[in-house]
């Protein structure tokens, strides 16, 4: 009890005379809100102005599209294989194609997709990565399931992750 | 006068009064989640109507098709009356309060106050410390111990603040020698602002009113971390709208107070040299008044953002060990400035 007295009486000698009349100190905290005031805001107005994410944001994940229309995915399997929330379902098939293998079917249910990058980090192909989409609502869960149409993006588009990969992967 | 004739010239008035006060509410509220934004660095409400503007009507809106739920466990009646006393007391207060010196419409002499009584001051304090009682009311038939605890804390904390409140109050009416509050502005005219000649009273009476208000610093009933809400906790709907609004209207109130009893009611100094016609010279006073009244809200809205809350103890001994002790000393200063320069 005796040392809790000391303390605040230590505290209480800290404090200069102008600090006690405590009056000073109010004004003190209310010119630094009215600088705030003041101050640009940082809101940012979401429907009016969207975000622009950086190159490492990990967005809604898709399949590289090359220029001639195909997907560049193998149907390996890996994503599937590596997915922790079990998100993803591949179906191979063959083709004539000199790559030989293709996904006949690829989906990914986004209720279940955590958004950790796994797949992206595991794939030997670049040929699925995370986007910068950000945008993601559904009404039914139906709709949550992305197939192949939903998945495929131009590569274009996603240059810039590509290359952010390429870096530091 | 005919008896029909001032009973329509009082109606006319307590119409403007209260839809004055109903607006001012409103945008009260508005301003203080714009200014909370601002000192935060965020835009506040922006989507109803041109920069929000339609937003406090929207927020009644919703309030009143809000489900009305009363705890099993409390006492239904007294639930019931509690914000219907808060409202009744933030409303009347304001009936005393004067805005504006006497004009003249229509041939009417027209008083710029509802009801001008002899003691509007002493009028002012028997009802605001009525408003404890809604307070009290409702976190006691609540029936829940948050609500207790915001009720009693509201009681200690009223009883400790209303002394210093009543003592720096007498300095003004030491100089004023009237508890008229026409009167009391009239003593101010010029540059006689009783802010400038008792400024330790001005203080304690700012600093009271914000604990009468329960404003942060001092909200410790409401407390919204500790208590969830204090008092209101158990309240939803219209009667947690009239809570609200309640809290609004004591602050219009109090700052009303404030500008009358210390910062010369509707006077300007000076305005009578500028040779204006008297219509305008009016106007302008009666403007004087909003304007020093819209600073002193904003003055609130902006402690609360500033300030943090006050602990228990701490929030106690400013009140019996500081406030109190100052507003005495005001007392004799004011005393000694009327013996020794005869004002």
């Amino acid at each position: 009890m005796t040392q809790i007295n000391n303390s605040l009486k230590k505290r209480k000698k800290d404090l200069t005379f102008w600090q006690r009349i405590y009056i000073p100190e109010i004004i003190k905290g209310l010119s630094l809100t009215m600088k705030n005031m003041l101050r640009p805001k940082f809101t940012m107005e979401y429907p009016e102005e969207k975000f622009i994410p950086p190159a490492s944001y990990r967005g809604r994940p898709v399949l590289v599209m090359e220029r001639s229309g195909d997907e560049r995915c193998v149907a390996c399997g890996l994503c599937s294989r590596v997915c922790p929330a079990l998100a993803i379902e591949v179906q191979a098939a063959e083709t004539e194609r000199e790559k030989e293998r293709y996904p006949e079917k690829f989906e990914i249910n986004m209720l279940r997709c955590i958004f950790c990058g796994l797949c992206e980090e595991v794939c030997p192909e670049e040929a699925i990565v995370m986007s910068k989409d950000y945008e993601l609502a559904f009404t039914n869960r139906d709709d949550a399931i992305y197939g192949k149409d939903k998945l495929l993006v131009p590569v274009d588009q996603l240059q810039d992750r590509i290359e952010f990969l390429r870096k530091y992967k | 006068m005919s008896i029909l004739e001032i009973v329509i010239i009082t109606i006319i008035k307590i119409l403007f009064i209260l839809t004055a006060m109903l607006l001012t509410v409103s945008y009260s509220v508005y301003f203080e989640r714009k200014i909370s934004a601002w000192a935060q660095n965020r835009l506040g409400p922006n989507r109803v109507g041109w920069q929000g503007i339609l937003q406090p009507f929207a927020d009644v809106f919703k309030l009143l098709l809000k489900e009305d739920i009363v705890p099993e466990r409390a006492n239904k009646y007294v639930h019931a009356i509690a914000p219907m006393i808060a409202l009744f007391v933030a409303f009347t207060t304001y009936a005393v309060i004067p805005i504006g010196p006497d004009i003249n419409v229509f041939g009417y002499e027209i008083q710029l106050v509802v009801a001008d009584i002899n003691m509007g001051i002493l009028y002012v304090l028997a009802l605001t410390s009525l408003g404890v009682y809604a307070i009290t009311f409702a976190g006691w038939s609540s029936g829940s111990k948050y609500s207790l605890l915001g009720g009693i804390r509201s009681s200690a904390q009223m009883i400790s603040y209303e002394i210093s409140m009543g003592f720096s109050i007498g300095g003004v009416l030491l100089l004023a020698e009237s508890l008229r509050p026409i009167d009391i502005v009239n003593s101010q005219a010029g540059w006689m602002w009783n802010a400038f000649i008792q400024p330790i009273g001005f203080i304690t009476f700012v600093v009271s009113a914000f604990a009468e208000t329960n404003r942060l610093p001092f909200d410790l009933p409401e407390a919204e971390p500790e208590l969830v809400g204090g008092f209101h906790t158990e309240y939803s709907s219209m009667k947690f709208a009239a809570f609200f609004l309640a809290e609004y209207a004591n602050m219009i109130i109090a700052s009303a107070l404030i500008v009358t009893l210390y910062l010369g009611g509707w006077h300007v100094p000076y305005i009578e040299t500028l040779s204006l016609p008297a219509w305008l010279i009016t106007v302008i006073q009666i403007t004087s008044f909003f304007v020093k009244m819209g600073a002193l809200l904003f003055f609130f809205i902006w402690i609360r953002w500033s300030i943090p809350r006050f602990r228990y103890d701490q929030l106690m001994n400013l009140g019996w060990k500081v406030m109190f002790p100052l507003s005495l000393i005001n007392i004799v200063w004011v005393a000694a400035l009327i013996m020794i320069f005869k004002i």
